[in-house]
């Protein structure tokens, strides 16, 4: 499992590590085993695009935790809010985007909540002072992410100037070469312009860049989608050491599940605007507990293997300004119930244990689910040392699969070395 | 080759056509300069031919000479620096009447112009920065003094302010009886009579270059780079300027070369309402009497302008734009 092999790694770049990487990698230490304490929290967040009854209606009461070093994937079609989620919380959104509830809670040291800010009504100075030292984002396209008219070094050490004015030129210079050779540039790229830069070193570069002040969260909008798959697969692994050897936070949007099984601990399910299903990543692939999670496995072929029939999701994405009544998914959803055109679904525990949230009718105890959706897992079988479990604890205590199509994506599962 | 080598060949291409097409035009109309001064200069007397033939060499246009001959012979005079003479302004050569009138027009017209981009620029900027503040309700104000024609604003304004007011003086570059120093006098002098012209100038450009700038700027905003300049918590002054403004500003550099080099061209209904001493105001007298030697000086000065401005966008280019560095 990659999980074994990350921690070593993990354990290794304790050495290695920058100063304050590496306290926050003692701080995991101290909560070992569970998840290091929450570092961005986001709750009941609602985002409409315009006003009026014409508004989208592109993110709705989104709640998600982000704890330290943890990465977490964020999945859905396009166009189901979730780059919108990730500019809300970070207060980029533009207009006629407007933040209409919520909050988004950032926790300076992990769990703390006399500490914690709400960046939604943070001051510009405050803002601005946790952007990028704090917060990093690397947006989808690399090819419009960085300034035409500036160098590669211009763009790395502005955001050092900005920062750390106690830096001399030369020292952020240096650093700027550094960043670089972390992601595999020469460093005599530093002169280069973006025009001059292939779109996987321009990625890479904004990765760099990312990384340059040690923040805590990474958000990476779809960073590979419009790379080639080789290119792709270099950038994912290159991000998966980065965050192995240090140990920030990432949330992971992609439109594309099948990135998140070897790089996320926890996926979230997106769907017109909504959080449909959350948990730990191995457990949310193996029993998918919402029709549409199930559907987005299906979409997907194994990367190695005979590629089967797709069953994918019939229908379209619904349009954000005139949601389906209930829930929203029930018009392309093939378990339908009669009562799913009226009642909306919330997402709730399904889990004993609490990690794993659905929001669907077929999870209400009023009838049992299919067997699609309803595959054992672990955190439904309530045993005592579960508490002693790490975050890929649970995997190993899995029950055995039966052959059903849910194990498909497991089969895809490529161990990066 | 360089971008800049290619350039620096098409201009030289350019300037060589324009100068031929320039020897080629009076030569091949009917009628020649001479014969109209020899018209003008007969109501003063009768003229011998020794002196017609004279005429005809100092305007370089001996008939009996082949074509091949004048054209050398064109531009063995050009590289003298001599135009021919003035009919208009009859003696004074062309170069001179030419070297009196650009500095005023350079000055007036080419300040004006500098300004007008610099302020409305900077306008524009804001306006797109700050949307929905009240730069942008000047924009509809700035657009009304675009529509209004050139030459019924400058009326208005001489007869507003010349006439009634009395505030700024109705016609030339200087006092009356001044002379051309470097002094106090004179340069204040010079100052109050430009003013109007150059306000009315700046007035009706500069709408122009905010429109132009605040809509390239509201794009631009829309960029990922300048979200990433936001996200990088970089200072708002750094994000407007040097991510968002620096992107925004290069289409307008090749409208800003052109409107430089529509100087010489631009100054004659400035200099025609105000009686402003430049290049506009000798072409028009040199139309009225029929000048073609000025005119054609003129006009060869009008396309070097246009090259040259174009010249110096490209250079601005290379120097702002690294995409246009590359090697292709
Ligand atoms: N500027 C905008 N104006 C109006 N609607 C928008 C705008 N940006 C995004 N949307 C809508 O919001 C929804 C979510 O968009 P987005 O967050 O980009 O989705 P994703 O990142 O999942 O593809 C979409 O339905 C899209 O049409
Ligand atoms: S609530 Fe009903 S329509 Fe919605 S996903 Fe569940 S079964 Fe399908
Ligand atoms: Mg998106």
């Amino acid at each position: 499992m990659t999980g074994t092999g990350r921690e070593t790694t993990r354990g290794a770049a304790r050495e290695r590590g920058s100063a304050r990487w590496e306290a926050r990698d003692g701080a995991r230490r101290v909560t070992e085993g569970s998840p290091g304490g929450i570092v961005l929290e986001i709750a009941g967040l609602c985002v409409d695009y315009g006003d009026g009854p014409d508004a989208v209606h592109a993110v709705v009461d989104v709640d998600l935790a982000v704890h330290r070093g943890e990465v977490i994937g964020v999945a859905g079609e396009s166009g189901s809010g979730k780059s919108t989620l990730a500019y809300a919380a970070t207060r980029l959104l533009r207009p006629p985007g407007i933040i209409t509830g919520g909050d988004a809670w950032f926790y300076p040291e992990a769990g703390e909540a006399s500490s914690r800010l709400n960046l939604l009504d943070a001051s510009a100075e405050t803002l601005r002072e946790i952007r990028w030292a704090e917060l990093a984002i690397v947006f989808q396209s690399a090819m419009h992410a960085l300034n035409p008219v500036l160098s590669v070094e211009v763009q790395l050490t502005d955001t050092l100037a900005a920062h750390r004015p106690e830096m001399s030129a030369a020292a952020r210079r240096e650093r700027a070469g550094e960043l670089l050779e972390m992601v595999g540039i020469n460093p005599d790229r530093l002169s280069s312009f973006p025009h001059e830069l292939s779109g996987g070193m321009r990625q890479r570069v904004m990765i760099a860049m990312a990384l340059a002040l040690e923040p805590q969260v990474v958000i990476m909008d779809e960073p590979t989608t419009a790379l080639d798959v080789v290119t792709q697969r270099e950038i994912l692994e290159q991000v998966i050491e980065l965050r192995d050897r240090y140990g920030f936070s990432v949330i992971f949007i992609t439109h594309d599940l099948s990135l998140l099984l070897e790089l996320a601990d926890t996926i979230a399910i997106m769907y017109a605007g909504r959080l449909v299903e959350v948990g730990p990543a191995k457990r949310l692939f193996r029993s998918p507990r919402h029709p549409y999670t199930l559907g987005l496995l299906s979409s997907f072929p194994p990367l190695h293997g005979e590629v089967r029939a797709l069953s994918g999701i019939p229908g379209s994405p619904p349009d954000l300004r005139r949601v389906p009544s209930g829930c929203p998914f029930h018009p392309r959803c093939r378990f339908s119930l009669p009562r799913c055109g009226e009642e909306r679904p919330q997402l709730v525990a399904v889990s004993a244990d609490g990690e794993r949230r659905v929001a669907c009718l077929l999870h209400d105890g009023r009838q049992s689910p299919p067997a699609e959706l309803g595959n054992p897992d672990a955190g439904s079988v309530p045993v005592a040392p579960m508490a002693a479990w790490g975050p890929d604890g649970p995997d190993r205590s899995l029950p055995p699969l039966d052959d059903t199509a849910l194990s498909r994506p497991e089969e895809g599962v490529t161990p990066h070395a | 080759m360089s971008y800049l080598g290619r350039r620096v060949g098409f201009y030289l291409v350019t300037i060589w056509a324009a100068i031929t097409i320039n020897f080629l035009i009076p030569r091949l109309m009917p009628g020649n300069p001479v014969q109209l001064l020899i018209a003008r200069l007969q109501g003063q007397g009768t003229l011998s031919t020794r002196a017609i033939h004279a005429l005809s060499v100092a305007f370089g246009l001996e008939t009996h000479q082949s074509l091949v001959a004048q054209y050398w012979h064109y531009w063995v005079q050009l590289f003298h620096g001599n135009l021919g003479l003035s009919v208009t302004y009859y003696p004074s050569t062309v170069v001179n009447v030419i070297a009196t009138a650009l500095p005023w027009t350079l000055a007036l017209v080419g300040i004006s112009t500098v300004i007008a981009f610099v302020i409305g620029t900077g306008i524009g900027i804001l306006a797109a920065w700050r949307r929905g503040s009240w730069l942008e309700a000047a924009l509809p104000i700035s657009t009304f003094f675009t529509a209004i024609p050139y030459f019924w604003l400058g009326l208005v304004a001489v007869a507003v302010f010349g006439v009634v007011l009395g505030w700024f003086p109705l016609s030339g570059g200087l006092g009356q009886g001044m002379a051309v120093a470097f002094n106090g006098t004179f340069i204040s002098s010079a100052l109050y009579h430009a003013a109007l012209p150059a306000v009315t100038i700046v007035v009706t450009s500069m709408a122009g270059w905010m429109i132009g700038m605040r809509n390239m700027m509201v794009t631009t905003l829309g960029e990922d780079y300048v979200l990433v300049a936001q996200a990088k918590g970089l200072s708002e002054r750094r994000v407007m300027m040097t991510y968002a403004a620096r992107n925004a500003i290069l289409p307008s550099i090749a409208s800003f070369a052109l409107s430089l080099s529509f100087v010489v061209s631009g100054a004659i209904l400035v200099e025609i309402v105000f009686s402003y001493p430049g290049i506009g105001y000798v072409l028009f007298q040199a139309v009225q009497n029929e000048d073609y030697p000025l005119m054609e000086a003129i006009f060869l000065i009008i396309t070097l302008a246009v090259l040259v401005a174009n010249f110096v966008a490209d250079l601005a280019y290379v120097f702002l734009d690294p995409r246009t560095r590359q090697e292709a």
